[in-house]
Parts: C-alpha cells; structure tokens; sequence
C-alpha cells in the first residue's frame, strides 16, 4: 500500500523569501519506519507539518492513505496523528491524564479512553508512573509518553519529528527498541538530523536538502546510486598507504589511526586480496548512511 | 460522541487537572476581582458594593477571555499542544469554545461567591438579571475571541503572559468597572468610552439601580456590544491562524 505521496509540493513562507520546499515529489509504500533525513532548516518539518494538515502547501499536491493533505484533511486527520518538533507532556498533568485527554480529542468515550490509555503506558513501560507529575519524569520517559500518547490513537499513520533530540545515548536507544516494536503495526514517518538513528530504524530512507528531496531509498538502494559503495580501510602503515596510492584512484583519508578509501565493489574486493596477500589487516564494508549523505548533499561531489 | 468528548478534553486539560493536581490555583481565581471589590467597598464605606460585585463580575468574565489567550498560547508554545490537536479530527471551533468553557469552569470559584454576594446585596427584577447575564456572556465572548486571535498569532510566552495582563488591566481593571462612569470627570469620561467594558458596565449599573442612562446611551452601548463581539468573531475567523 502507497502511504505517502508528495507530487511538486513547495512551500514558501513569505512572498520573494527562500524557499523552505522546492517541488519535492516522492512516494513511499508501507514500510514500518520512513527516516527522513537532513540538516537543520533543511525543510524536514515543514513537509511533517503539511502532511500533517497544519501547514498548507504554497503549490503542489500531497496524499496519505490515498487522502489529499488539503482537500480531504477532515478525513485524513482521523489516520494520522503527529508528536510535533519539541513537543513534551504537560507539567501539571500525569501521564494517564495526558494519554486520557488526548484520546477525548480524538472522539473517544471517556470510558474507551481512560482503559486504553492505560493499555498504552504499559506498552511504554509507564504503567508504574501513571499518576506521577510529568514533570518528575526523566527526559527518556517524557518521549515515550509523547509516543504511547499518539499510538493510543491507533491512528495507521505516525509522524515523529526529531523525537530524539536531547536525549542521552542509552534513553536513545532504549527509544529505538519502541519504535522497532510498534512499527510492526504502524507506519512511522520520522524526521531525524541522527543519521545513524535512520540507519538504525527506517527500511526506506529520504534525503532532504535545502528543500529539495535529493533521494529516496532503501539504504542499499541508495548505496547503489553512488559511484563507490564501497569503503576499505586499513592501519596507517607505509605498507597500506603505498598500496593505496598505487591502486586507488580517490582520495585517501586519515580517520585517526586509519586509513580509508572509498571505492567500487570490484575494487573493493581486488584490494582486500592485495592486503591480505601481504599480511595486513584490512576492512571492507558497503559505505555508511554518512558517506551518502554527504554524497547527496554535496550533489556527487566532495568526499565521494 | 464527538463533540462532548473534545469539549470535556478541553475542560480536563485546561481547567480541572490543573486545579485537581495544584489546588492553590483555586485561590487565584477568586482572590483578583473580590481584591479589588474589598477596596470599592471600604473606600465608599459600603455605598457602593453592588456596583462593585458587578464590577467584579465583569472583571471575571473579561479576564477569563485574556486567560484564554495566555494559555492557548502557552500550550501552543510551550507544548505543542495545538499542533497535536490541529492534526485531529478536533476542529478549531470546537477546540475555541472547549478551552473558553474551561476558563468559565476556572473561573467558577470566584463567579460563585460573587453570585451569593449578588444576592445579598444586589437587588434587581428578573429581566434586569437576564439583561446582566446577556451583557456578562456578551463581553465574555468578546474576550475569548480577542484570546484565541492572539493567541494564534503569539509566539513567545513571555510576551503573551504580559499583554494579557496589560490588556486586563486597560479593560478590566482602569475602565469605570467597580464605580460608576459620572464619578470620572469630562473630558476624561471620552477616553473612558475607548474600552468595550465601559458600555458592559453601565448598562449592568442601570440594570441594578444605581446609574441612570437615558434610552439613546442604552441603545448605544448595546450596539457598541453587540457589534463588537459580531466584528471581533469575523476577525477572528478569517485571520486567526489553526492551520497555517
């Protein structure tokens, strides 16, 4: 089933300024978790915010579940559900108020909502903090208060925008497990600046960048796009950097005590030979989210 | 189902849990406009303590339109509140007129005891009570329809929390709310009759007996009401931004 559909969709926010999306077309199918990916003011919340129905395009169309975000937004609004950028629970509230009233918003009887909001925090392991104040709960809880609050909505089309930022690298992770968990059941549509979060959690990555989407794949479908997929590294050695030099035509990097290369796959695989003829530890692996990121946002040029 | 469930949503988060779970929040309510009634009344050595629950009644219903629009901006703001919401299947009507109802729910503790002082002190017909309560639900409505427009257009809570109290003080609290307009000499009175609240206050004074207007400045002030709440709903409508 298609999920998303974006066709031209830009938006400007003052007559003559820059745009913030520039004729962005995709589709995305159901896929458990879509990361969006890009820097800072690259546009990611804007195109959330349209598909969401708060924001509405300048020109072009956009649907989810088949609904257009502007002409069917009634409707669609009972699908999706959104944990805005910067988003957190209210202070004077507990997490089984907050999940209970954003249920009643969303139509559901007071009775409907109160047991299944208690359902939710289990399913986040908040069902021991229902009655505390969320403001004594930790930062890691406050985010996944914010995601059993949509899920209880049992909406089919999530979106979470950048709901990592700030949290510590465990409370990231312990995160990550939820959504592994319930994008069985959902679509996740996540924007996130972590690139290894994408890598990590999202089966179909976009890459978006000044408003414009330069790519949008499944991580090896990406990788195939570039012209070196491959990355070689090795210890810095005279040895490794004479091999190098005389085999590999890009540029070689110094990552500490390391050196590394990107290359094709043939390439790849005739060098770790060369290495491993001479007795010198080598590593060879497909490039990272990062290598193709940086790909894409350098429009080919640069580090690949 | 719908609608009785978005409206008690709004009622929950913006008036009971608060009070439910900081009960000091109830003094609040009440403190502001029987403060300023307790002064009225000592300073005219009672003379003038139905004016002064009018008075306060007024300032009750005007301050719980400029609660509105601190607080819609605060949960917009601060909580993303309004995003989660625009997003649905709540619409912005529903989503205004729940948190207002709310802000009446907040403000029930002072209204309460300003009603039982009401009827002790204020004597007044029937149809004087109903053309109070109209002039009272006129200027509350007047007021929540200038919050909600600000508020959507707020975007830093500071900024919101101080122009909602600087707008209370210059309609509620400067205005001839708490005494009678003739205590204010010409030409001041003209700079009295800038503020909506003005026209809503000596309309209930003339509903309780203890000013006397005559009929073309009856009429007028309830034009002035009526089609200022009329214009500021239509302001509201077309510029108040739900979805941007």
């Amino acid at each position: 089933m298609t999920r998303v559909v974006c066709e031209n969709l830009s938006k400007t926010y003052k007559e003559g300024a820059e745009k913030a999306l520039d004729a962005v077309s995709f589709s995305v199918s159901d896929c458990g978790i879509f990361g969006l990916i890009g820097r800072n003011g690259a546009g990611k919340t804007t195109l959330v915010r349209i598909l969401a129905t708060e924001l509405l395009p300048s020109s072009g169309s956009a649907w989810i579940n088949g609904l257009d975000v502007v002409q069917d937004a009634k409707a669609l609004r009972q699908e999706i559900a959104i944990v805005p950028q910067e988003a957190r629970p209210i202070p004077w509230m507990t997490p089984r108020q907050t999940v209970l009233s954003y249920l009643l918003w969303r139509d559901l009887g007071y009775r409907v909502a109160k047991a299944r909001a208690d359902d939710y925090l289990a399913l986040v392991g908040l069902e021991g903090k229902a009655n505390t104040l969320n403001r004594l709960l930790s930062g890691g809880m406050k985010r996944k208060l914010m995601v059993a609050t949509v899920l209880a909505s049992e909406a089919n089309v999530i979106f979470l925008d950048e709901p990592t930022t700030g949290l510590d690298p465990l409370s990231r992770r312990e995160f990550w497990k939820l959504l592994k968990e319930i994008c069985q059941d959902h679509f996740i549509f996540l924007t996130t600046h972590y690139l290894e979060e994408a890598e990590e959690l999202a089966s179909v990555i976009g890459i978006l960048d000044q408003g414009r989407m330069k790519g949008v794949d499944s991580l090896d479908g990406l990788r195939r796009v570039l012209k070196y997929p491959y990355s070689i590294r090795c210890d810095t050695s005279v040895i490794a950097e004479r091999i190098l030099q005389e085999r590999v035509s890009g540029e070689i990097l110094h990552r500490g005590s390391q050196l590394r290369v990107l290359t094709t796959e043939d390439e790849a695989l005739a060098l770790a030979q060369v290495f491993h003829d001479r007795h010198q530890k080598v590593w060879m692996e497909p490039v990272s989210l990062e290598d193709i990121f940086l790909h894409f946002v350098h429009d080919g040029e640069g580090l690949l | 189902m719908t609608r009785q469930s978005q409206l008690l949503a709004a009622v929950l988060v913006n008036a009971v849990y608060e009070k439910q779970n900081y009960p000091i929040v109830l003094l609040n309510t009440v403190i502001s406009p029987l403060s300023f009634l307790l002064l009225i009344v000592f300073v005219s050595n009672g003379a003038l303590i139905g004016v002064g629950i009018m008075g306060g009644f007024i300032m009750s219903m005007f301050s719980a339109g400029m609660a509105l629009q601190a607080d819609l901006a605060h949960l917009k703001n601060d909580f993303k509140l309004q995003d989660m919401i625009v997003s649905s299947p709540t619409s912005q009507s529903i989503y205004m007129f729940g948190m207002a109802l709310a802000e009446i729910i907040y403000a029930l503790p002072a209204l309460v005891t300003l009603t039982i002082l009401g009827f002790l002190f204020i004597q007044m017909t029937l149809l004087a009570a109903l053309g109070f309560i109209i002039v009272l639900v006129l200027i509350f409505l007047m007021s929540i329809v200038i919050g909600f427009l600000f508020s959507t257009f707020s975007s830093d809570i500071v900024q919101s929390f101080s122009f909602s109290r600087l707008l209370s003080t210059l309609f509620s609290t400067i205005p001839p709310i708490y005494y009678p307009i003739t205590y204010i000499p010409f030409p001041y009175r003209y700079i009295a009759y800038l503020s909506p609240t003005t026209y809503a206050a000596q309309l209930s004074q003339n509903f309780g007996g203890y000013l006397e207007l005559p009929v073309p400045m009856i009429i007028f002030s309830w034009v002035v009401l009526i089609g200022l709440t009329l214009f500021l709903f239509v302001l509201s409508a077309k510029r108040s931004k739900w979805r941007e």
